[in-house]
């Protein structure tokens, strides 16, 4: 049987592994060959412009989407795997926020929170009630156990959904689009959330955005992804590319500019 | 699913020091999710059990901490802080401090800003019940004036109404509903026609077989039986369907852009529903009869035409035209409930589900309280 030795054993490899992944639907290939690691308590921020695939490079890292060719390994265990046990190891293991929190409407904060606890955990509902308490006070939230989702203004709602990813204290955590939807003073909060919980638990952070302040503020590497190259045009530290990339496009990207040569001019 | 811990890697507590003086508990291994429970329960006895006067906890072993077992370490803190305790933590790794610092103590004590929801006493219960019927009460009969002022409307100005739309519906809740209704009804004739021969064998009196199943089905099962799969099958549809576009705010579009949404999504519905019910009403009965006639052709030894002869005489246009008026007033509360439950949703997926299963329940209620207020009217009206 697998043992929690399997996931502290890899303590010194990179948490996830991506390898040689492609994504296709039906004809339609959105990217091909993409290869990088994510480092242990590092953010690693995933950009690029809309539709070059970094949502379904993030569904293909959390399992929701079986790679056309290539592979993930996270903690050491291939996702494509089919062994039960070890899937359920690795969802233990990880947590994702959704754009839009994903709450279930019938259930209470509480309820939200604590569901992967009862679920995953034999731990007494008075205890439960003390990790959710506990959960609810990291993302701001104290006092709000009793609300429904539909109560809560959507910056709440994201927190709240990310108490709920971070639950099991999870190794991974993953950001669709964090601050999507947000006002600026919300999507700061977040980002200061985001930075304090991974200087303070040491999770991992997968985040994928577009919002140049956020990359700014929380990313300590970047991965950036382009439609037409199919694949990573560029990685490293955004401070560092954003003055000094070769690559006209990543310097279009962090300056703001229309694209010299992404959507050619119509006469 | 089924309920598994991971197998725990170990944690250790040592305790050091004299009961009821100064004691040392010193934490190693990892202090985490998997373990809280023993690690709770562990602690706390410890504690009872030596009772210190001076408590220090030593965190140097510790190899892993997560939140939650910050959880552990700041309950116990509080546990001695209500036994007034002189405690301390010591050598605290920075790993650890940082975990430690983001729990707010504040905040974990902080009462929730709602109470229970459901402690509520059975007066409020009562109170709140007969309210929400009330306020539903009034909303059902706005919007059926609201509907039947655009059914005015739309007789008037027949160019007014999306005709496409009723078409679709038609098909949906007329056509594809054929098959089941057609069994149904063919169904239910064949058992009533048996089971009425069995009981009037004994008297002879077979030959009643044909008038008694011609006017139960014609009069009442017919229509009901229609009407309760038309609520079942097209009812929900369209409180789901409208519903849902409340829900993705496709309703408050359509109003932005100048359109009466009871026109535009309820009315081909209901028109829809109109004309189809009665025509779905009217083959009910004849499949209704046809499962007669296999009884009696079967079962009774009546040729086919002595038995359809007998149905024919029993029945007049008086039996038949009523019952199909009954069948459109029907549709016109089952397509009409159905539309106002979906208006009527609020909030997410749940609300959707709600509004369903009640349009259900209103038009099967709607259905028998208007077919027994028909049963009198027709009585007293001689028909």
């Amino acid at each position: 049987m697998l043992k929690l030795e399997t996931i502290q054993d890899s303590l010194q490899t990179p948490i996830i592994e991506v390898d040689e992944l492609t994504a296709r639907f039906g004809d339609n290939t959105i990217f091909e060959g993409v290869s990088f690691q994510v480092n242990r308590g590092e953010i690693l921020v995933i950009l690029g412009g809309s539709g070059c695939g970094k949502s379904t490079l993030l569904k293909h890292m959390v399992g929701l989407i079986q790679p056309a060719g290539g592979k993930v390994i996270l903690s050491g265990i291939d996702m494509r795997t089919d062994a039960a046990e070890e899937l359920r190891l690795v969802k233990m293991g990880m947590g994702v926020l959704f754009q839009s929190g994903a709450l279930f409407g019938s259930m209470t904060l509480a309820e939200n929170v604590g569901l992967p606890l009862q679920e995953y955990t034999d731990l007494s509902p008075r205890e439960i009630q003390d990790i959710v308490k506990m959960k609810l006070a990291l993302v701001n939230l104290a006092g709000y156990e009793n609300h429904l989702p539909e109560e809560i203004s959507g910056g709440m709602k994201k927190r709240a959904g990310l108490a709920r990813a971070m639950a099991l204290d999870p190794h991974v955590l993953f950001f669709d689009e964090p601050s999507a939807g947000l006002d600026p003073i919300s999507a700061a909060e977040l980002d200061i959330l985001i930075k304090s919980i991974n200087a303070g638990l040491g999770t991992t952070m997968v985040v994928v955005t577009h919002e140049l302040e956020s990359i700014s503020s929380i990313a300590h590497r970047i991965i950036m992804l382009d439609k037409n190259a199919r694949g990573i045009i560029a990685q490293g530290d955004p401070r560092e590319l954003k003055d000094h990339s070769p690559d006209p496009r990543v310097a279009d990207f962090f300056n703001r500019r229309p694209g010299t040569g992404h959507q050619p001019k119509r006469n | 699913m089924k309920k598994r811990a991971v197998t725990p890697l170990p944690y250790s507590i040592e305790v050091a020091g004299e009961k009821g003086k100064e004691v040392v508990f010193s934490l190693g291994g990892r202090i985490a999710l998997e373990n809280l429970r023993s690690l709770n329960s562990g602690v706390q006895a410890r504690l009872q059990e030596m009772a210190p006067a001076k408590l220090t906890v030593d965190l140097s072993r510790v190899e892993y901490l997560d939140s939650a077992g910050a959880l552990v370490l700041l309950k116990l803190q509080q546990a001695a802080r209500t036994r007034s305790l002189d405690f301390q933590f010591a050598n605290i790794p920075a790993t650890v401090r940082g975990i430690m610092d983001l729990l707010d103590r504040e905040d974990l004590a902080a009462p929730p800003l709602i109470k229970d929801r459901d402690a509520t006493n059975l007066v409020e219960e009562l109170g709140g019940g007969a309210k929400r019927f009330t306020e539903d009460l009034v909303q059902v009969t706005t919007f059926l004036g609201e509907l039947l002022r655009a059914l005015a409307y739309a007789l008037l100005h027949p160019r007014s109404v999306r005709w496409n739309d009723v078409a679709s519906y038609m098909k949906r809740a007329g056509m594809d509903g054929l098959p089941i209704v057609s069994l149904i009804s063919f169904l239910l004739g064949l058992i009533l026609a048996f089971m009425s021969s069995l009981q009037l064998k004994q008297f002879g009196a077979n030959v009643y077989v044909a008038p008694l199943l011609a006017i139960a089905v014609v009069k009442e099962l017919g229509p009901i039986m229609t009407a309760i799969l038309v609520a079942g099958r097209s009812g929900s549809a369209f409180a789901a369907e409208i519903g849902t576009m409340k829900v993705n705010e496709e309703v408050d579009a359509l109003i932005t852009m100048g359109f009466d949404p009871i026109r535009f999504l309820a009315l081909p519905k209901v028109l829809a529903a109109m004309v189809v019910v009665p025509l779905l009403t009217l083959y009910a009965d004849i499949c209704g009869i046809a499962g007669g006639l296999v009884v009696g052709v079967l079962g009774l030894d009546l040729t086919a035409y002595t038995y359809l002869q007998d149905t024919r005489t029993s029945l007049t246009i008086l039996d038949i035209v009523p019952s199909l008026i009954k069948a459109g007033v029907f549709a016109l509360l089952i397509a009409g409930i159905g539309c106002q439950r979906g208006f009527q949703v609020r909030g997410g997926a749940e609300a959707v589900g709600t509004a369903t299963t009640s349009a259900v329940v209103a038009a099967l209620f709607l259905i028998i309280v208007t077919d027994s207020a028909f049963a009198l009217a027709f009585h007293y009206l001689g028909i």
